[in-house]
């Protein structure tokens, strides 16, 4: 255990060590840590604010679905309406079609049995005569009769 | 081994612990300790010059394993310094580190076996003798306190000026009645002193102590079979704990280091 010179150039050493450490090591190795610390808590505040839009967002979508569905229900409601609508109208419209319809047919079952009561009008008439004939035979004039038949055949 | 003269008990422990010296000047002073210094220096060298390539290819991105293992070390520093010391840890901090590194490379060299160690010094340095742990050496130690203590000093007197220090010095701890003026200061003198003495001599007693211990046990190897296995299972368990302590030598001398500057920045 003897100090001499040693003890100077350890300490020597030592403080060339020391400067190297503070000028070429530390600075460089925290400054490195640091901005990595910093890009870390950027991240992570981006990571929040990305967690709220994203809330936001979700909000929105919410809002948004909710009101596409009143509206959805209100056009299937309006429609649903409209339908039945349509059908009382094509009901009424095909009642009255078929009213028309039988009106038409009635009236030309009128005008048949009117021209069928005239032809059979005329015919009974010929066929009267043509009795009359059969029975009266001889004594019947029938020019004078034709006259009287004429007017009997206009009252019928 | 160093072969010529008989190999005795006294002639093997001294062997290992002479120092190779070179003189500088005429006073037994000026006596060199070239193992000590070069070893020491070679350590720095690695330990620093490693650090130095792995920072400076550092990124802010995402670190490759040699990065993330040199900022786990200099966080773990900062970490231990950030808890004593408040303030600008500019200085402190890489101080910190410095010390820690060094110190705990050089106490590492205690990890090579004696013999082995001898053995490379002895045939490819041609070095008869050579003491590969420097801080095994008390010049070490004190150089590193006694540089610390400057510092301290010189903090103390930057930071509360000479006035501030003057008066922390003649007025606490007991308080700043004149009558204890005297009190105080021999207080704080004994402090001043035993400061770099404890910091120094605990660092050195247990490195050197240490390799003493593994000396005997080997020695106690060469004595037959018995004791080549007793010293070699006590050898086998002081090699194991020898590692906490070198760690841990390291570490109270950094944490110490930090302590000591806290104080000087800081006015009681």
């Amino acid at each position: 255990m003897n100090l001499n010179v040693t003890m100077i150039a350890q300490a020597v050493t030592f403080l060339v060590f020391i400067w190297f450490c503070k000028v070429l090591i530390w600075p460089h190795l925290i400054r490195a840590i640091e901005a990595r610390q910093k890009q870390i808590a950027d991240g992570l505040a981006a990571a929040e604010e990305g967690k709220q839009s994203l809330e936001r967002s979700a909000k929105q979508a919410d809002q948004a679905i909710a009101r596409s569905r009143d509206r959805a229900n209100e056009i299937v409601a309006q429609a649903d309406m409209r339908a039945s609508q349509m059908i009382e109208e094509a009901k009424s419209a095909a009642k009255s079609e078929g009213e028309r319809l039988i009106a038409g047919a009635k009236a030309e079952i009128d005008q048949e049995v009117s021209r069928a009561k005239e032809i059979l009008r005329t015919q009974v008439a010929a066929l009267a005569v043509a009795g009359a004939e059969q029975i009266l035979k001889r004594e019947v004039d029938p020019k004078a009769h034709a006259d009287m038949l004429a007017a009997l055949q206009r009252q019928l | 081994m160093a072969a010529a003269q008989e190999l005795t008990p006294t002639s093997y422990i001294g062997h290992h612990l002479t120092n190779r010296t070179i003189s500088l000047g005429e006073s037994p002073f000026w006596t060199l300790h070239l193992d000590t210094f070069l070893t020491a220096a070679l350590l720095g060298g690695i330990g620093f010059g490693f650090l130095w390539w792995v920072v400076r290819g550092a990124t802010s991105g995402v670190p490759n394993k040699r990065q993330a293992f040199v900022e786990m070390l200099i966080e773990f520093v900062d970490d231990q310094v950030k808890g004593i010391f408040h303030g600008n840890r500019a200085f402190v901090a890489p101080l910190a580190l410095t010390v820690f590194v060094w110190v705990l490379l050089m106490n590492a060299m205690d990890f090579i076996p004696v013999d082995l160690a001898a053995w490379f010094t002895g045939n490819v340095l041609q070095q008869q003798e050579w003491k590969p742990v420097p801080t095994s050496d008390i010049n070490t130690t004190f150089a590193l306190a006694l540089s610390v203590w400057a510092l301290m000093i010189f903090y103390n007197l930057k930071v509360k000026g000479i006035g501030g220090w003057t008066h922390e010095l003649f007025c606490t701890p007991f308080g700043s009645n004149p009558l204890l003026w005297i009190l105080n200061f021999l207080f704080n003198a004994v402090e001043y002193v035993s400061k770099p003495l404890s910091h120094s001599l605990r660092l050195y007693g247990n490195i050197y102590a240490g390799e003493i211990i593994f000396m005997l046990l080997w020695m106690w190897a060469a004595t037959g079979l018995v004791g080549s296995v007793f010293g070699g299972v006590l050898a086998l368990g002081w090699a194991i704990f020898h590692i906490l302590i070198v760690v841990l030598q390291a570490y109270i001398f950094m944490m110490l280091t930090a302590v000591y500057m806290a104080m000087a920045h800081e006015s009681h």
